[in-house]
């Protein structure tokens, strides 16, 4: 099949992903105290089922999945409950959740396997598996991954793609994955092929890393029809409709899903998560993470607890620079920023980065020059200038009739604007007015 | 433990080093070579005649723009440009005024940068060409002293200007409408004829385009589509009727049309955002250029063809908007098929 290698549009940010890229991946010790709150994934809070002072072991249910688009938590680590409550929440709300003093004398060992062998289990019990066990996209938008796997009976899925782009400057867990745990990716895939049905698979992988795609390339199975795609190095390769427009030269219509495409895409980490929950038994309790950025002592990429407030995880990587800045969660195009060090590390959370007050130093916004910079960026074609100037007279209805919905926030107008007009920031504001206003 | 101050903004954290006042003085860096050769070929009248405009211009935008204005550097631009556009011999406050109304009515009235429909630099030419025709439309003849000055640059204000020292002669197209006379083709290229200050050497232009079209500081289809229209549209013609049409190599060198398609249609501001649109917008500078100086009553055209254009960016952005990402894809199939 003839392709392309990359997408059109889009920007070029600076890669930054020397500082971590080639370090091994290490385990860190446990915390104190992990911090489990019930929503860390798209769908339903999961809900609570354990009091203050219950003692729980690793990999014990401490909530429960609320519904099919729900997924439930699990201790991270052994200890006692010390509250269910009210926790800072990283996407900059409050959520609920449970608070474990974390036992320092625990072995923190596996106890008898909770999640079964993955042999000899029907799709439906591996489908059930998946969601006992927690597992949901270690991407970013965390959605629970059981229900990817079924896909509604009138949809005919053909290809299933593996995102191992990492577009996002600074970040390095997906290529750590893929270097560091092959066997574990492709064991995910021989599962997820399994359960939808496919008979091809391809893996997307950005250039810039050669080893990542040398090391899959090495242990794709014989027995499955599964390739390796070297990808343009280009922000946002990983976004799910660029990545599927690259590898099929399919565009996913707009408002619908890959699954209209007949594509699923799943996050190399997410699919390495599957074979590992069957693979050790856990549940998903911990996740690889980058802690990275020109504001941090020891840039690292860490196995850590689900559940580790970023304190504890800032000071195991030395702690910050005397000029860090800016704390974010996920990568610097499309994180959110940190006001709180007592936030804990979520299931989604792809990384920490750290910047320096250099990089983020506030710079003055001009007007509009309509150079068209922004258009030329975009890659799902929308005007920003256009969507920008609405959003400024705040005529939302205008905005969603020039194709508001179909923006992503991948950030790349406001990455490309010459006069730093915060394009894309407005345009989250404008998203969350018409969200309101629809609800009212 | 310390306490420490954290920075929180929506994403994305990262933004390209390319701001505004990066792209606006990259353009009048660019311009420095053009300013070169108009004062090689024009001496001291030159100097005149550009500081008077800029002048203009930079104190007004100083007098009655937004505070710190003067740093993006699009006053400065647009001084220069109207400077470029003006006869050497023009009075001193003939182009002051042109920098005056350039950015008070151009620019400032609209709103200030970003808010204007028509380039501001031809807004001030075709002011002064409304408000002092003859002094517009005369152009000193080339040779003589390189220090003598090319006509009554410091005429007073609003007195009935003497009469110039040096001999009057025209311009290569003035000569082409009005006497059937055509100018050797070196000549036209490297710059040595007569006419306003920049539509003296084509080479340096295109130069100074190619350098800042690498920097991605000007949209190159611009450019490119003006020059193939007229390129395409009189040879054309030429072929046709080589007797009463000049060559096409004629067309694009003569005038100003190589400032005007480099510099003056590519002034971000007054362009259409797309890239479709920039394609449409000049091709229609360039046909209008072609039918003014062809059949029109004045011998150049690219002022009034880019202003014309200028108006249309409204329509022209509203017709060539993109296609969303995953939309009207049955259409398109349905028309393939």
């Amino acid at each position: 099949m003839l392709h392309k290698f990359t997408f059109r549009h889009g920007v070029h940010p600076p890669e930054l992903k020397e500082l971590t890229e080639h370090v091994r991946i290490r385990r860190m010790p446990y915390p104190d105290e992990v911090v489990l709150p019930l929503r860390q994934h798209t769908g339903n809070p999961a809900r609570s089922i354990v009091r203050a002072g219950d003692r729980v072991e690793r990999g014990d249910k401490v909530a429960t999945a609320d519904g099919f688009i729900s997924a439930p938590v699990h201790a991270s680590a052994a200890g006692i409950v010390e509250e269910v409550g009210i926790w800072p929440h990283p996407d900059g709300t409050y959520s609920t959740a449970v608070r474990i003093k974390v036992d320092p004398y625990s072995a923190q060992v596996a106890r008898p396997r909770l999640v079964p062998e993955w042999e000899g289990l029907t799709t439906a019990e591996i489908r059930q598996a998946v969601q006992d066990a927690g597992v949901v996209g270690l991407g970013g938008a965390a959605f629970p991954t059981h229900v990817k796997l079924a896909p509604p009976k009138d949809k005919k899925i053909e290809i299933l793609i593996i995102n191992g782009c990492e577009c996002e400057p600074y970040l390095t867990t997906d290529h750590r994955t893929m270097v560091e745990y092959p066997q574990r990716v492709q064991l995910g895939i021989r599962i997820m092929m399994r359960c939808l049905g496919v008979d091809r698979t391809m893996i997307g992988i950005e250039k810039n890393k050669p080893d990542a795609i040398e090391t899959l390339q090495a242990t794709l199975p014989t027995d499955l029809n599964v390739t390796v795609h070297p990808l343009t190095v280009k922000y946002p390769q990983g976004a799910e409709k660029m990545l599927i427009e690259a590898l099929t030269g399919k565009e996913v219509p707009s408002g619908k899903l890959p699954l209209d495409a007949g594509v699923v895409v799943q996050n190399v980490a997410s699919v390495g998560t599957i074979a590992e929950v069957f693979e050790t038994g856990l549940p998903l309790v911990e996740r690889i993470v980058t802690v990275t950025g020109h504001g941090i002592c020891n840039p690292s990429n860490l196995i850590v607890p689900v559940g580790t407030r970023l304190r504890d995880l800032l000071a195991m990587c030395g702690g910050m620079t005397d000029d860090a800045f800016e704390i974010v969660f996920g990568g610097p195009m499309m994180g959110a920023a940190q006001p709180n060090l007592d936030v804990p590390i979520l299931k989604g959370t792809t990384g920490v980065v750290v910047l320096t007050e250099a990089q983020c130093k506030r710079v003055q916004s001009y007007s509009c020059i309509k150079c068209g910079h922004c258009l030329d960026a975009c890659p799902v074609f929308l005007n920003p200038q256009l969507l920008g100037s609405l959003a400024k007279a705040e005529r939302w209805e205008e905005m969603e009739a020039s194709h508001l919905m179909d923006c992503m926030l991948c950030g790349c107008c406001s990455y490309a604007c010459p006069s730093n007009i915060p394009l894309s920031q407005l345009f989250q504001l404008a998203k969350a007015a018409l969200r309101k206003r629809k609800a009212a | 433990m310390t306490t420490r101050n954290l920075l929180i903004t929506a994403s994305p954290h990262l933004g390209s080093r390319d701001a505004t006042p990066t792209i606006m003085w990259s353009v009048v860096a660019s311009l420095i070579p053009v300013v070169g050769a108009a004062i090689y070929y024009f001496g001291p009248s030159a100097v005149l005649v550009l500081g008077a405009a800029s002048a203009g211009a930079i104190l007004t935008e100083w007098a009655f723009g937004p505070k710190g204005a003067l740093q993006d550097g699009s006053a400065a631009i647009t001084g220069i440009l109207l400077g470029l556009v003006l006869p050497p011999g023009l009075p001193m406050w003939m182009a002051f005024l042109g920098g005056v109304f350039s950015i008070g009515f151009g620019k400032l009235i609209f709103g200030g940068l970003g808010q204007n429909i028509f380039n501001p630099a031809l807004l001030g030419r075709a002011f002064l060409q409304a408000a002092f025709p003859v002094a517009l439309t005369t152009w000193p003849a080339l040779g003589g002293e390189w220090w003598s000055l090319r006509g009554d640059n410091f005429a007073l204000p609003l007195m009935s200007a003497t009469t110039p020292d040096a001999l009057t002669g025209a311009t290569p197209l003035g000569l082409m409408k009005f006497e059937q006379v055509t100018t050797a083709n070196t000549d036209l290229i490297m710059g040595s004829i007569g006419g306003s200050l920049g539509e003296t050497s084509g080479i340096i232009i295109v130069l100074c385009g190619l350098y800042l079209a690498l920097r991605n500081h000007l949209n190159w289809r611009i450019p490119v589509s003006i020059l193939l229209t007229v390129a395409v549209f009189s040879g054309g013609l030429h072929l046709l009727d080589p007797a009463r049409y000049p060559s096409a190599v004629f067309m694009l060198f003569s005038g100003g049309l190589m400032l005007g398609a480099v510099y003056m249609a590519t002034d971000m501001v007054t362009s259409p955002v797309t890239n479709r649109g920039c394609w449409v917008f000049g091709f229609g500078i360039g046909f209008l250029v072609v039918v003014i100086r062809l059949w029109g009553g004045l011998p150049e055209g690219v002022m009034y063809a880019i202003l014309l254009m200028n108006a249309m960016v409204p329509f022209i952005n509203r017709a060539t908007q993109p296609r969303v990402f995953g939309t009207r894809l049955k259409e398109a199939k349905g028309v393939g098929s």
